[in-house]
């Protein structure tokens, strides 16, 4: 069995990590989840998290919001909406995008509020996990 | 026949002119290859993207599941057509050839007795298509205090789409830009984003059988906004690149131009000063003789 798998992280607007992963914590609309390598293919939507890479020379902490995970037995590759090192995050950013998710709960039809309302309480969840 | 002196301003004039076209050009070559660089860093997502989309729309497609933003209304009466062009001019044909490519198929449309409704981005194409079509226009957005196309302009476009479509406002939403083949070279192009279509040749995904995390149609009808926000992105990164090309192209033109007048002006600037030279001399030499 391969040790290790090819993992993608883009951005719309940049490509965050190619590299040669051991294992990738994935946060999953449905539930967390972890692609090792001979992981059976799988698409899967986000929801606001954190993303850990496992490589062979350490782990590494992205926030990603939004988009999809594509896995297959080769590697993964994750297409965020918005994708940034662990470090980077501000609080600023997240407190906007909370008040933005906020307003959208406002507007959103009768049967779309939970979804939105889970939005809201999901991104406050990842500021907490930053410890922001 | 100008003065000495007309003539000496001309030539200072033109060559101020020569140096604004000079540092435009300059900077516009500097603006291009960053605009190159992010359509460049944009393209892996943009690819997957696209993939992944058409291998989920064939395979829900057919259903009558499929969201309304893949479907389609059923019908194709209200057209929008998205006409996106820079915020400035000196860009040689750029504009025009976008806004020529839309007001071609705005006429075709309305002769086909389909309604027509205009959304600019972009103040140039605005300015254009005013005289003949002010009164379809819907709305415009303003890019003009934007220093770097992000995502979030994308998102803020394709959300206002799909906010349109649906309150009904129109079926078939086709946006207009540029793509950026090489710095002389860009292609006015019409892209249908909604309902969203997607390239069929990204076939190499569709022998591997995935499962899916929630449903397919769940995940489309996540996928699909933003799909159409990537393709907008798309094409204003494209967009951006082109200007910068074009506007390259224009000012190396202009300078050489410049160039051109200047010799021209200043061979004319030493006859007609050779010419006095002459003239005075015969006087003198005349004025002598006579005496």
């Amino acid at each position: 069995m391969a040790d290790t798998m090819q993992f993608d992280l883009v951005s719309p607007e940049r490509r965050l990590a190619s590299v040669q992963a051991r294992e990738v914590r994935i946060p999953g609309a449905d539930g967390d989840l972890t692609a090792m390598p001979d992981h059976s293919p799988l698409i899967t939507t986000l929801r606001p998290g954190i993303l850990t890479v496992v490589t062979a020379e350490g782990m590494n902490d992205y926030a990603v919001i939004g988009g999809f995970a594509e896995i297959s037995a080769a590697g993964a590759s994750v297409l965020a909406e918005r994708a940034m090192p662990k470090a980077e995050v501000k609080a600023s950013d997240m407190d906007a995008l909370i008040a933005d998710a906020t307003a959208e709960v406002a507007e959103a039809p009768a049967e779309g509020k939970d979804a939105a309302n889970k939005l809201v309480a999901d991104l406050q969840a990842l500021k907490a996990a930053l410890g922001l | 026949m100008p003065s000495l002196k007309d003539l000496k301003n001309r030539i200072g004039s033109v060559k101020s002119t020569r140096k604004i076209t000079k540092a435009m050009q300059m900077v516009a070559a500097a603006k291009l290859r960053r605009a190159q660089e992010a359509a460049e860093a944009a393209r892996p997502y943009a690819e997957r993207m696209n993939a992944v989309m058409s291998s989920l729309a064939a395979s829900v497609g057919g259903s009558d599941a499929a969201p309304r933003l893949l479907a389609g209304t059923g019908a194709d009466q209200t057209h929008l057509l998205v006409v996106m062009t820079a915020e400035r001019g000196l860009c040689g044909g750029f504009n025009s050839t976008i806004v020529r490519l839309a007001r071609t198929k705005a006429n075709d449309l309305l002769k086909q007795g389909k309604t027509v409704k205009i959304l600019t981005v972009g103040k140039k194409g605005r300015e254009q298509l005013k005289r003949d079509f002010a009164k379809y226009f819907v709305a415009h957005i303003d890019l003009s205090d934007v220093k770097k196309m992000g995502y979030d302009n994308a998102q803020g476009i394709a959300r206002d789409l799909i906010h349109r479509f649906d309150h009904g406002e129109f079926d078939v939403a086709t946006i207009f830009f540029n793509r950026f083949q090489s710095v002389i070279s860009q292609v006015p192009t019409e892209q249908q984003v909604i309902p969203a279509k997607f390239d069929a040749d990204a076939e190499e995904g569709a022998s591997t059988l995935y499962d899916y995390e929630p449903s397919e149609e769940e995940i489309l009808a996540d996928l699909l906004p933003r799909g159409v926000a990537t393709q907008v992105f798309t094409a204003l990164l494209e967009n951006a690149a082109s200007e910068q090309g074009a506007r390259m192209t224009a000012m190396d033109n202009a300078t050489r131009n410049a160039g051109d007048m200047i010799d021209r002006l200043t061979i004319e600037y030493n006859r007609s000063r050779q010419a006095a030279i002459t003239k005075e001399l015969i006087e003198i030499i005349s004025g002598a003789e006579a005496l």
